[in-house]
């Protein structure tokens, strides 16, 4: 019993040193340098009290939910949809999907306003449809939308890998008792992909949140939590600020994901 | 529990060809009373599953066939608009759900109101006697358990056909027994038109009030079991079911002479020069009993009620004989033989 304990903690060393090398030491070197500064830990209550950083904190996390819904929903469609129909050109389809996932956040921020800024696609065809020229990629629906763009093709393989397991005799069990193709989408299908979506939705999540390269491209006035922390900590050397936004910023992820992950770990687990 | 509306079904010149060029049925026609329970025959990739997925809606049929429901062509209704009942060989319970939801699935689905469907469900527990398992999820349950899940899942709605595909294969050979047995139970107190496809002969026999054999996507022969075994169709049906023992010869004045010796069989057909006969519709005969046929035993198996001989009689295969006598057989020792000409048959 003892040399498999000690067998057990030898084997669980090296990720252990791993683990505090990289994560624990540096997370509570942040989360001190965040209360060092001139006001102490109230730089960590500034965060809740000045509109500035809470407005940028919530808006953050509106774009992150709302980037990883509109992912899911799309990819989920898309996923299925490309597992189920084999037609010439499906697999050069989907390998041209995978591009945007080697593009830097630049890059895309750039195909953003290319699409939506104001010499874009969108701009020009409505200018000459209503004569309004619509441009909102130096918004934060800009920034949405380079998210989104971003996230699916990564989602779209995971749903399409969990797709190609579901049990097609589930889906016409279901038929045989009388269940419409909506209904089967919605007892059978989104079931059965339930741990891909959550998987694929919580790095959605984390990459939206985290994202800077394209919310630096799109424009400085779009205020978001990863600018705002970039911004004390260049150019207002405000280091302090700048580590408790951050420490929020990695905590807040961290938490939102353990919730859901334990919302559909409990269902997932007896769903068996 | 008789509250189920049996209906006919028929298929008219049903063919299938898949999209990549397989021709899994030839034009088949087929009819099934209502009430009836049909068993669906054959080895492995004889067209049974698809047969029975036409039927279900879950195939269409070649251009020119036609699916009937009581003489009403149902061909292009989906199978979510059939009303009939499915059981999967994999069971294709909903993970999701618990047992009682499973069960409650399609009642749900029709909407039926959620106190009406709790009573359903209940007697549905009830009649498969899983009452204790109502509240466990899926991967809490033993294959034969959930089995008897599927079924009730199936029965609940009162579909007007019940169609399982190898319902029993995935089961050890014991609780297979066990399982048929309820099966044939349950589908005669519903009074439900029942089609069950397996390619288990015994299954086959027990269950089908007729069986429909199949062989490379036709029908070999369609009968009661009983004729289907005693009066097999051709080589096929008759190598298929059951074991079948031949002699080659020929009849001369009521005489079929063959490598083993002489037969005397007053109906003989002057032109049989084959015949088959059953293990059954031979035997070994006593000591001093005269007999005519000869041949050497090859191998003896000791099965407890009987014992299954293998007899060299000159011939391609050696004749399958089984022997209730308490003796033991040696091999290589010579027996005499004697066959009982009702049991013979020629095709
Ligand atoms: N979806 C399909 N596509 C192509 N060929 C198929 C398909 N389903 C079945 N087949 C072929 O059709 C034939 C009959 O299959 P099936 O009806 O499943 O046989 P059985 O149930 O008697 O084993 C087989 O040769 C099988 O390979
Ligand atoms: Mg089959």
């Amino acid at each position: 019993m003892r040399r498999e304990t000690q067998r057990l903690i030898l084997l669980l060393l090296p990720a252990g040193i791993l683990f505090s090398a990289f994560f624990l030491i540096p997370m509570a070197e942040l989360f001190l340098i965040g209360g060092a500064g001139k006001d102490g830990w109230a730089a960590y209550a500034a965060i809740l009290t000045n509109a500035n950083y809470f407005n940028s904190l919530l808006a953050t996390l509106g774009v992150a939910v709302l980037t990883t819904i509109v992912t899911l929903i799309i990819s989920g469609i898309s996923g299925v949809f490309l597992q189920r129909h084999k037609f010439r050109g499906n697999g050069a389809l989907v390998a041209m999907l995978t591009f945007p996932l080697a593009f830097p956040g630049v890059v895309i921020g750039f195909m953003v306003i290319m699409l939506a800024g104001r010499q874009g696609l969108i701009g020009a065809v409505s200018e000459a449809l209503i004569g309004d020229k619509i441009v909102f990629a130096y918004s934060l629906t800009g920034l949405f939308m380079g998210y989104v763009y971003f996230s699916i093709p990564r989602t779209i393989l995971t749903v399409m890998a969990a797709a190609e397991k579901l049990d097609p005799k589930l889906e016409e069990a279901a038929r045989s008792l009388g269940a419409s193709p909506f209904r089967v989408v919605l007892d059978v299908i989104i079931p059965g992909l339930k741990p891909a979506f959550i998987s694929a939705g919580a790095i959605c999540f984390a990459t939206a949140v985290g994202a800077f390269g394209t919310a630096f491209t799109l424009a400085a006035r779009i205020n978001v939590l990863p600018m705002v922390i970039y911004t004390e900590f260049t150019l207002a050397a405000n280091i302090t600020m700048a580590a408790a936004l951050s420490f929020v910023l990695g905590a807040v992820t961290w938490i939102v994901l353990a919730l859901a992950r334990t919302a559909a770990g409990g269902t997932v687990a007896a769903a068996g | 529990m008789s509250d189920i509306n049996p209906m006919s079904i028929a298929l008219k010149n049903c063919a299938k060809t898949f999209a990549d060029g397989t021709k899994a049925l030839e034009p088949l026609d087929l009819a099934i009373n209502a009430g009836e329970t049909v068993v669906f025959l054959g080895p492995s990739g004889c067209g049974k599953t698809t047969t029975l997925r036409i039927i279900a809606g879950l195939e269409e049929p070649d251009a020119g066939g036609s699916v009937l429901f009581d003489g009403q062509d149902v061909t292009q209704i989906p199978i979510e608009q059939r009303n009939v009942g499915m059981v999967f060989q994999s069971y294709a319970l909903f993970p999701n759900m618990s047992v009682a939801e499973n069960i409650g699935y399609g009642l749900k689905i029709r909407r039926m109101p959620a106190a009406q469907v709790r009573t359903r469900v209940g007697e549905m527990l009830a009649m498969m006697q899983i009452e204790k398992l109502a509240n466990r999820r899926i991967d809490q349950l033993s294959g034969g358990q959930r089995q008897r899940v599927a079924l009730a899942r199936a029965i609940a709605v009162r579909p007007r056909a019940l169609l399982l595909d190898e319902p029993l294969t995935a089961l050890d050979a014991k609780l297979r027994d066990t399982l048929r047995l309820e099966i044939d139970t349950l589908l005669r107190s519903l009074k439900i038109t029942a089609i069950y496809v397996t390619h288990d002969q015994a299954e086959a026999m027990a269950l089908g009030d007729r069986i429909v054999v199949m062989e490379h996507g036709r029908v070999a022969q369609i009968g009661a079991p009983r004729d289907i075994y005693q009066k097999p169709a051709s080589r096929f049906v008759a190598d298929f079911i059951g074991t079948m023992n031949r002699l080659n010869g020929a009849v001369r004045n009521g005489v079929f002479t063959c490598r083993a010796g002489d037969l005397p069989w007053p109906a003989a057909p002057a032109d049989a020069s084959e015949i088959l006969f059953r293990p059954e519709d031979i035997r070994v005969t006593e000591d001093g009993e005269p007999s005519t046929l000869r041949g050497r035993i090859a191998s003896a198996f000791f099965l407890g009620d009987r014992t299954r001989l293998f007899v060299e009689v000159g011939e391609r295969q050696p004749l399958v004989v089984e022997s209730t006598a308490r003796r033991d057989f040696s091999h290589g020792e010579q027996v005499g033989l004697a066959i009982d000409p009702r049991g013979i048959v020629i095709l």
